[in-house]
Formats: C-alpha cells, structure tokens, sequence
C-alpha cells in the first residue's frame, strides 16, 4: 500500500501535470483553427490592403456576420447532442411573421420581438417533438420544416414584404442593431450569445448531458440522462436564436421579404463545421463556431477585393473549408488521444 | 501497489442473509417474443451472483429490468423486501443500483471527469456545473482507487486515450464513488489481457468483503466460478438453475452448463445423484 506523503505527491503531480498537459489535448483543435483565422486574415492584408486596413469592412462583417453565426453557435450544440437542424433558415422568416402580426396591431417593437422569439420557440418545440416522440432523424424531419416553415411564412403573408421603417427608428431598434461605443450591436449580441452558449455547453448540466447524449446514447439512457427533454430544449434554442437574427437582419433592411433567412443554412453549416465541431456528435467548440463563421463571411469580401475573378469565388471557398476540416482532422488524430 | 479494490468500506457488512434485491415471477415479452418467462431469484446482501448464460438467453434484459430501463409485463421487484412499482432509470440508481458496462457506459469523446460524473453531475444553483470540484476529486479517484499512474493520464484525458483495462478501471471507480449497493458487472472480462482480468477478479472480491452485492455477467465460467458466490443460470429466458458455488467443483459446473445448453435441463452432476433430493441444500434446485 501506498503512504499517504507517497499519495499526496502523486496527487500534487497529477494536478500540475494536467494543467499543462490538459491544455494541448483540450485545446488543440480550437488552436489549430485560430491560427487558419490569422493566416487567412494576413493573407487577405497582404492581397488587398485597401480593403483590409479599412476599418468598414471590419464594421460590415460585424454587422452581417451574426445573422448566420447566431443560429450556428445554438446549431454547435444541437450537433454535439447527434442532432441537426436544417431549418433555422426559415425559423428567421416565421418568426418575423410573428413580429409582424403584433408589430402591425399593437405598434409595440419589444412586445413584437417577443412574439418574434416565441414563434422561433414554437417551431424548434415542433422539430423537437417530431424528433424525439415519432422518432425521425433530425435531418428527414428538419428537411420537412425548412420546406414547411418557408411555405407557412410564404402563405401567411400572401408573399409580401412589409416595410420597417417605423420599427427601425424604435428604441428598440436601437438596442438590437445600433451601435454601442461605435460597434454594430449585432456583433455585441452576438458575443453575449457566445458566452452564453458556451457556459450551457461546458459549464451546465444541458451542455454536459448533450456530450454524453451525442457520443453515446445507449450509455446516456443507462445513466440516466433525461435525453428527449434535453434534444427537445437544444432543438427549441436553435429556434429562438434564429428568430432573432431573422429580427436583426429584417430591421438592418428596415424590410421584412418572406426570403429572409433563405441562404444562410450553408455558411451557418460550413462555420460550424469548419470550426471543428464533429459530425458526429458528442464533440464541438463554440469558439471553433464564432471563428469559423467571421472565416467564412470574410472569404466572399476578401475575395472580391483581392480582385480574383468572380467564377473563382466558390472554388477558393471550397478549398477553404476543406483545408480548414482537413486540419481538424490530422490535429484530431495526433493530439487528443 | 496498483489495486482495484474498494477504498475504505464506509458500508456496515450487513447481517447475513438480508436480501438485496429479490425478483418474483418476472415475465418480459417484446413484440411478441417471449424473452423471460417466470423468471425469479434472490440476491443476498454481501453476495456475489454469478450469472450464466448463452447469448438471447435473457441476461440483458434481465439486468435492464433490474437497472429500471425495461419494466417486466408482470412479476415483482424488491430491494430490501420493499416491492417497488414502476421502476426507473432514477429509482434503480437512487436504490443503489450500479452498472458497470465495459465499453457501452463510457463516452469516448470525453474527459476522464466528465465521464466519471455522467448523469449526476456535481452543480451549483441553476445547473451551472462545479467543474473544479469535479477535476479534484477525478484526480483523487485516479491516484487513490484506479492505481492510474501514468503521467500521459490528466482528468481532461479522453477515454480513446485509455486501455481496455483503464475503461474497466474508470467505470468500476465511478459505480465506488456512488456508494453502489448493488454492482452489476456485464462481461467485464471482455477483452481485458490476463493480468487485466486478474485484477478485475481481485477487485470483485473486493465487493464482497465491503459488503456490497454483486452480479456478475460473463460467458466465461472459470471467471465466474472464481468469484461467485452463487450461480444462476438462464436458458431460454428461464431460470435453468440455480445453485451456491461451493457445491459443485468447476469440472461439475461446466458440465451442468452443458447440459442445460443441450437440453434446457438441470441436470444434477453424478457425485450428487447419490443424494437424496429431500436432504440438498436449500437453493440447489432447478427450475421452480
């Protein structure tokens, strides 16, 4: 038998050396893509200076970025639990019709925010529902609501737009897209968002549960783990999220179009998946996300001011995100085991 | 000394023959399909149950009932004498039930802490997690009962990083730190080298002399006949027998499980066909 010094300075060692140690196998992935962000950036201010040492581009990436970031921060988690959710795009259009309806017989911006959120809420209830109870996989069931979402906003409006105008100049207004010290308060949210998100996902019992859930399930239902509350919770943040980027951006327009959302399933996916969170399941980094998604909206910018042609756009996109999953994966293999 | 065995045993052996956990009558069908039928049988305070068995024969579902992830069709359930309705995940767990699976119970992806505290994790107000907390003690478990001393191994280690025995180590460890009453090993030996199995074995005795139960799930008799108490096998989703270990020696044990695959029977090994069946002991029976 060991002697208890003995054991105190067996413990003591292993204390000290996982705080070193623990940081190269927790952090390598989210390293490795940190430093793809900074050589990508660099090469965009060596290929066009004009364009990236202007502050504008900065405030427009601020300012456009989170409309796809924010639902993909909440996809992160859903993902991590083995899910999907394909139909945060037109979660961004239904919820504004929500806004609409209140906005147009009350006058009320925060009131019509609100409504905004519960219908987000509502649609993620429903994809989670489908999931857990019927029994689809997420993906079938999310392909059906992204199809179905879209057309219900399309229907609900006769396919109108509406103009904003009255609830931009709110305050309203001015606390979702103004600005706080001369940064777009779409970025500010967006940050508080991604700390908060990563506090659920690391730092609570919905994030923890979402791990074990997403790495394996059959282990999750033996522990315990309440895994149809918890998918259907994860399912139903992605839904509020989205609908307030679809606020967002709709007041950024001063327009609500019943198309709004309708191109950000891609980039949001491909943040998300650059940033390496695992397809799989039971692993993922919101940091990864956050830095992924400003990667992905700067590419089409810094491409077109690097003055490459335009067909070549998508071609160096791919390229891109495949160098970028390519890193995760030989990072993956030789320092987290 | 690297030991698998239990720290301190802060339980009181209880005294001798308190029942654990008792099944009666337990029926059990999916879809149709019979999986157990009237399957009953007693675990003792302080035992060690040896459970015997091809594969379909029930064992899975016999431990998912007693684990409260399947409720039977019919029968009754009892800890400690108190028939419990409805059982649960949560209840099982609550009443001291542990499963220890070998690789299913682990998730791979994570860190050492975090699988140590799966399913009940350590939190403060409004669920925020403890996650110091949590490292200490993962560290403490790690030096004191796993007998980890690798310096590879942190408690942000991943269990890809970790030996089949280390899983073993790391899952055993956990069911310890919950105060399990009632261990349930489900083919622990599975893929475990010689001298991972031994301490395996040794640490399964461990249970015993800290006066916590035990069943022990494998396909490999000599293992469970070095450590069990009792045996009970199942056939067909019946209880084919049931009978104390001591009785029979391994030779005599291999043969009743021979014959209970061949014909489903219990046959009564010859040393003891002289015997008359009035005097056995209680228990060596067959199916009731």
């Amino acid at each position: 038998m060991t002697s208890t010094a003995e054991n105190v300075q067996t413990q003591s060692a292993l204390a000290r050396r996982w705080t070193v140690r623990s940081f190269a196998t927790t952090w390598a992935s989210q390293i490795g893509i940190t430093v793809a962000f900074v050589v990508l950036w660099l090469a965009f201010i060596l290929l066009a200076p004009d364009t990236f040492l202007d502050n504008r581009i900065y405030a427009s990436f601020a300012q456009t970025t989170p409309y796809f970031a924010l639902p993909a921060l909440l996809l992160t988690m859903v993902i991590v639990s083995g899910d999907i959710d394909l139909s945060f795009p037109s979660i961004m259009g239904l919820g504004m019709v929500g806004f609409i309806a209140i906005e147009r017989t009350t006058g009320n911006v925060g009131l019509a925010v609100l409504a905004a959120l519960a219908v987000g809420a509502l649609a993620g209830l429903l994809n989670g529902v489908f999931v857990t109870f019927i029994g689809i996989p997420a993906l079938v069931v999310t392909i059906g609501t992204l199809f179905l979402y879209r057309g219900l906003t399309l229907a609900l409006v006769n396919g109108r737009s509406f103009a904003l105008v009255e609830a931009r100049d709110s305050e309203m207004s001015r606390v979702l897209i103004g600005r706080l010290f001369g940064i777009p308060m779409q970025f500010v949210w967006l940050v508080l968002v991604a700390i908060g998100t990563w506090v659920l996902l690391y730092r609570h019992r919905l994030g923890q549960n979402a791990h074990v859930i997403g790495d394996n399930r059959p282990a999750a239902q033996l522990m315990g783990i309440p895994i149809r509350r918890t998918r259907i919770i994860l399912f139903v943040l992605v839904g509020v999220a989205s609908a307030f980027a679809g606020v967002m951006n709709s007041l950024q327009v001063s327009n609500f179009y019943p198309g709004v959302g309708a191109g950000y399933l891609l980039p949001a996916l491909a943040a998300v998946f650059v940033g390496g969170t695992s397809v799989f399941g039971g692993r993922g980094t919101i940091w990864g996300t956050f830095i992924g998604a400003f990667m992905i909206g700067a590419i089409q910018a810094g491409i077109v001011a690097m003055g490459i042609q335009a067909f070549w756009t998508e071609v160096i996109y791919g390229g891109i995100i495949l160098a970028a999953v390519s890193i995760h994966a030989v990072l993956q293999r030789r320092f987290e085991r | 000394m690297p030991t698998l065995t239990p720290g301190e045993p802060e339980m009181t052996v209880r005294e001798d023959g308190r029942v654990a956990v008792e099944l009666r009558h337990i029926h059990k069908s999916f879809g149709g399909v019979r999986v157990l039928t009237d399957v009953s049988f007693r675990l003792s305070a302080g035992e060690v149950l040896g459970l015997l068995g091809d594969n379909g024969a029930g064992k899975s579902t016999l431990i998912k009932i007693i684990t409260g992830v399947h409720q039977p069709d019919s029968g009754q359930i009892l800890f400690g004498g108190q028939e419990v309705h409805a059982l649960t995940v949560d209840q099982a767990r609550a009443l001291g039930v542990e499963t220890v699976f070998q690789e299913r119970a682990l998730a791979e992806q994570l860190s050492l802490w975090r699988n140590i505290f799966m399913g009940r994790p350590i939190s403060r107000a409004f669920g925020f997690l403890d996650v110091r907390r949590m490292r200490r003690i993962t560290v403490e478990l790690m030096g004191e009962s796993m007998g980890f001393t690798s310096a590879a191994l942190t408690p942000d280690t991943h269990v890809t990083g970790l030996s089949g025995g280390e899983r073993q180590g790391l899952a055993i460890v956990r069911a310890l730190h919950f105060e399990a009453d009632i261990i349930i090993l489900d083919e622990p030996t599975m893929g475990l080298s010689l001298k991972e199995t031994d301490k395996l074995l040794h640490f399964v005795k461990g249970i015993r002399t800290a006066g916590k139960s035990a069943i022990f799930i494998d396909h490999n008799i000599f293992h469970v006949y070095s450590v069990a108490d009792r045996i009970v096998v199942l056939d067909r989703g019946r209880v084919a027998g049931d009978f104390p270990t001591s009785r029979y020696t391994l030779e005599e044990v291999t043969e009743i499980m021979r014959e209970v695959a061949a014909t489903g029977k219990f046959v009564e090994p010859e040393r003891h066909r002289a015997t008359d069946a009035a005097s056995r002991p209680d228990q060596a029976a067959g199916p009731r």
